[in-house]
């Protein structure tokens, strides 16, 4: 059983599937039943990865590893280190919010609707899970089908056009990010005259520069796209807009997250040379800086409450790129704990807007004022969730947000500044969305009788809320999951940082971040 | 036995002879034993007997070749040589050919046409198929072909009511006829260079000669353009989209995998092995119609309404990527062809039983409308659908994912860049027109309340094609065995 661990992490959510396909489809109160305890139990099963982590270990843990396809030289291999652990347990527990929180919002097909989160739950965790690329980009793949159907089926006016540019555009990254994988994999068959796609082996390949920075940039599209970062990022605010309030929740939370991490799994690690590349490095920090300072400007535009969201996930998603591209402890540190923010407090905010949604049917901001006067709990959840993604201290956001700006200052202090822009302009616009939406007089009539936050959800709420306010007061416990597994990282792209680190500057901790 | 049919030569020949006899005894009892149409259940019988008994054949010879670890057994003089390669795309012919009929049986009961013939033109298709794949000499080769085609020109056509179906198998015959005029006049120059109709022996002739030889680029560039009608390659695809929107759609089904399969089966041969000294010549030659064939493929295919002419653009634009495994020409390359017409195979033939199944006594079904809703009348079908369309367009983990992996990986293996990136690139093009269809079943609204109209042997044909659609993805060890055998040689 013990060390099957993260196949039965990866398999419940499937697992639960199967089942559900033979419950009639009628009985949707038996389905929804179902479909949250398959979420809850994948919750559950997920949690012993906490416990049983040792965080001073570097390197892989809970390592299982065997042959799948012998003639590709393709094996079945799934392990975590602290990145993928924070990740796993982000998209256990949103996974199983996001199925909680469309027991009312979804009443239409209800089994595919499940079957599709559930499908969906296994194909990230496989992503995050995956330490060979060939297996990796299975997981990736997967992961389009299930979520093209969410956008498709169950979304909104212009779901049709959304799901398949979602689709198209994703792909159109991946199958290029495939002929960069394939260059390693033939790589490895050069150098040692054995095919492997296990990420251990391709870390000993020795490439040339040139060909570092051709697969750099074949992952860097696949990568780019998923995050996305600007110029790729117009798929984004399509599909979020249409898509069902859970599914909305899913992406930003989680699906995003695979790009990041795909630069930290990958790019970095795999491609060192090419990663510290002056030009590389220019390029990647300009586009993250553009991001975040165009997502946040354009945010101010918006009119769609959920679109503001939307773009706002652009100019975060800025900052995380931001961070693992200033190379640095603090600046990778923080943009993992800012991918984990990010999905807590931006799934938060899709949830709020699916809340209000299935109460109005519209998401124009202009619509709404003075909610905070009939909606009191809703109020407050709002102001959380907002002040987290803003950055406030004591919340999570600011955390990660801070730490990155220090790796940024340390890589240079024109990217911190630009960056820092991008925090006030954060600040601006999710202030001014809670003052059109929640303060002042209730301007429209039909919000008058809105009703508050039921029992149900707010139970969505409140552990989010409880895991953002732990993030912000007291980090230290991830600092010291990812401590190893980014150094490692750092270690890989700059050798000997840490020692020149140590004679120059005063020693940086990588849990300094908070102070 | 004499010296002209040794028992070697019989051994090798009795997959092709159980077909023809099968195929005649069809014919016969046809109008003999069976001659009420309520009886065409034994001829169905007989048509899975046969194949039976030529699957036994190449088991044998299977057996035989691992036992004695030979690589190959001639036959004929030298004219048919059973190898790995002939054995692996003869399994296929066998499996379409059962999958085809087995489907036809309730289709042509509603199409209003069925005959007994249609079982013996299938087995004589089969027995020309036979020799297209383990033919190495010029004549055998021909006669194969001819014998595949004629038949193919005739089944085509096979509803005879129907102005489509005619009209398609004339431009077929035509268009075929002509191409196989180009090949026959490329043959018959390769024999005026070697003097001789061997493959070997044409081999050794043109290893020796100048590519750019005017006469040599002649013999190969007419054989090519015969051989590229075959496959449908653009510029040379202009029937194709007619012959396979007017023919039964059952047909349309054998003649996109097994004839394709075949005229690959006989390309690989001709370009592997008497063409092999003449790549510098070929393969930018080649480069320019994969790409043209592809990219005509995939952007035709967007704006199509009609499903089987969709389907026929996208068969055209698989041709490409299969001849992109030629230009490769490694060993990934040619496994990677083997791989792509395995899972093409399945994949194809799930699409089309699915096409079948919607066809109705007052429903053509064959536009993309009618798939509307489809997840709602019979979800079973729709969900097979997607899977075989996510096959085809190659997402993992489906089969058709391993196909375009090999050929990928041969492009970057050799080197073969930007033609990598812009093959990739049309998987999303692929991706989008595909989709359509998934579209309309899952998200449009429902236009038909009935469910669709099955039989046993749709059901069971859907089933394997299905469940080997994913196998072949989740777990393709095996199968990449077997796909490894064909090419060593």
């Amino acid at each position: 059983m013990d060390q099957h661990l993260l196949s039965i992490v990866l398999f419940t959510p499937l697992a639960g599937l199967l089942i559900l396909l033979f419950i009639p489809k009628g009985s949707s109160n038996v389905i929804r039943l179902w479909a949250n305890f398959v979420a809850f139990v994948g919750f559950l099963v997920s949690l012993p990865l906490v416990s049983r982590f040792d965080r001073s270990l570097s390197g892989f843990q809970m390592v299982e590893r065997f042959d799948w396809i012998p003639s590709m030289g393709v094996q079945y291999a799934i392990g975590i280190d602290g990145i993928s652990l924070l990740l796993i347990m982000l998209t256990t527990v949103m996974g199983f919010v996001a199925v909680l929180s469309s027991w009312s919002a979804v009443e239409e097909r209800l089994k595919e609707y499940y079957a599709m989160f559930l499908l969906l739950q296994t194909g990230m965790i496989g992503v995050f899970m995956a330490l060979d690329f060939f297996l990796f980009y299975v997981f990736w793949e997967i992961v389009l089908v299930p979520m093209y159907f969410i956008i498709g089926v169950w979304g909104g006016p212009r779901k049709l056009y959304a799901a398949i540019k979602f689709f198209l555009y994703t792909l159109a990254g991946s199958v290029l990010m495939l002929l960069g994988i394939l260059t390693l994999y033939f790589e490895h068959f050069r150098q040692f005259g054995v095919y492997s796609f296990a990420i251990e082996d391709l870390m000993r390949l020795d490439l040339a520069l040139g060909t570092q920075q051709w697969v750099f940039w074949a992952f860097f599209i696949g990568f780019a796209i998923k995050v996305p970062m600007f110029p790729f990022h117009t798929w984004l605010p399509d599909a979020h807009v249409e898509a069902p309030t859970a599914g909305s929740v899913i992406l930003a939370a989680v699906l995003l997250k695979m790009g990041t991490y795909g630069f930290l799994r990958f790019s970095l690690p795999l491609l060192p040379q090419a990663s510290i590349h002056g030009t590389i490095v220019q390029v990647l920090a300009v586009l993250s800086i553009i991001g975040i300072i165009y997502g946040a400007l354009v945010s101010l535009m918006q009119q769609d409450w959920k679109k503001l969201i939307a773009y706002s996930s652009v100019s975060h998603l800025g900052f995380c790129t931001l961070g693992i591209f200033a190379l640095n402890p603090n600046g990778i540190a923080g943009s993992i704990i800012q991918q984990i923010n990010h999905g807590i407090s931006t799934g938060m905010l899709f949830l709020i807007i699916g809340v209000i949604y299935e109460r109005r049917h519209t998401r124009e901001i202009a619509e709404y004022g003075g909610l905070a006067h009939v909606m009191p709990k809703y109020a407050i959840v709002f102001a959380i969730a907002m002040l987290s993604s803003a950055g406030l201290p004591l919340l999570n956001g600011f955390i990660g947000e801070f730490t990155i700006l220090q790796g940024a200052f340390e890589a240079s202090w024109t990217w911190a500044a630009f960056a820092v822009t991008g925090v006030i302009l954060g600040a601006a616009y999710l202030l001014w969305l809670y003052q059109r939406t929640m303060l002042g007089q209730i301007t429209n009539a039909r919000n008058l009788h809105l009703p508050d936050l039921r029992p149900r959800e707010l139970a969505v709420f409140l552990p989010l809320i409880a895991w953002a306010i732990w993030i912000g007061v007291y980090p230290k416990p991830y600092f010291d999951i990812l401590e190893r597994p980014v150094q490692q990282i750092v270690e890989r792209v700059r050798p000997g940082y840490y020692q020149g680190v140590q004679a120059s500057a005063p020693p940086i901790r990588s849990d300094g971040g908070a102070r | 036995m004499s010296e002209f049919y040794t028992t070697n030569d019989h051994f090798v020949l009795v997959p092709a002879i159980m077909l023809a006899l099968f195929g005649c005894a069809i014919l016969l009892f046809d109008f003999l034993l069976f001659p009420d149409p309520k009886d065409r259940k034994w001829l169905l019988g007989f048509f899975i007997g046969g194949l039976a008994f030529t699957g036994y054949g190449l088991w044998r010879q299977q057996a035989f070749l691992t036992a004695n670890s030979l690589s190959e057994i001639t036959a004929l003089n030298g004219s048919v040589t059973m190898d790995g390669f002939g054995l692996f795309f003869n399994w296929i012919f066998i499996v379409a050919s059962l999958i085809v009929a087995i489907v036809s049986y309730k289709y042509l009961d509603i199409e209003g046409e069925h005959h007994g013939e249609y079982y013996a033109l299938i087995l004589f298709a089969q027995c020309g198929m036979f020799f297209l794949a383990t033919g190495t000499d010029l004549v055998t080769l021909f006669i194969g072909l001819e014998l595949m085609a004629l038949c193919f020109y005739v089944m085509v056509g096979f509803l005879r009511g129907e102005k489509r179906s005619n009209e398609a198998a004339l431009k077929y015959l035509l268009l075929g006829a002509f191409s196989s005029g180009f090949l026959a006049y490329g043959f018959s120059l390769l024999y005026g260079l070697s003097g001789s109709t061997k493959l070997s022996a044409i081999t050794a002739a043109l290893a020796g000669r100048d590519p750019w030889d005017p006469i040599v680029f002649f013999a190969m560039a007419t054989t090519s353009i015969g051989l590229l009608f075959k496959i449908s390659a653009v510029p040379f695809h202009m029937w194709a989209p007619d012959a396979y929107e007017g023919a039964p759609t059952t047909v349309t089904a054998y003649l996109s995998v097994a004839s394709k399969a075949a005229s690959f089966a006989l390309l690989l041969r001709l370009f592997l092995g008497p063409f092999e000294s003449l790549r510098p010549t070929w393969e930018p030659l080649l480069v320019v119609i994969a790409i043209a064939t592809m990219t005509v493929g995939n952007l035709a295919a967007i704006s199509q309404t009609n499903i089987k002419r969709l389907l026929a653009y996208s068969s055209i634009s698989h041709a490409g990527y299969m001849l992109l495994g030629l230009i490769a020409g490694n060993e990934t390359g040619i496994k990677g062809i083997a791989v792509y017409v395995l899972v093409y195979a399945f994949m194809n033939l799930g699409a089309f039983s699915v096409v079948v199944a919607l066809r109705r006594q007052d429903l053509i079904g064959e536009d993309i409308e009618d798939f509307a809703g489809l997840a709602h009348r019979s979800p079973g079908y729709a969900l097979l659908m997607l899977v075989f369309l996510l096959s085809l367009a190659g997402i993992p983990p489906t089969a058709g994912f391993l196909g375009k992996y090999y050929i990928f990986l041969a492009l970057m293996e050799t080197g073969h860049y930007l033609l990598a990136v812009l093959a990739t690139l049309y998987v999303a093009v692929a991706v989008y027109y595909y989709f359509r269809i998934v579209r309309s079943m899952f998200i449009g609204e429902q236009v038909a309340k009935a469910p669709l109209a099955s039989s046993l042997g749709l059901r069971v044909a859907l089933g394997v094609s299905g469940a080997l659609t994913l196998a072949i993805g989740i777990y393709p060890e095996p199968f990449l065995r077997l796909a490894q055998t064909s090419i060593l040689r």
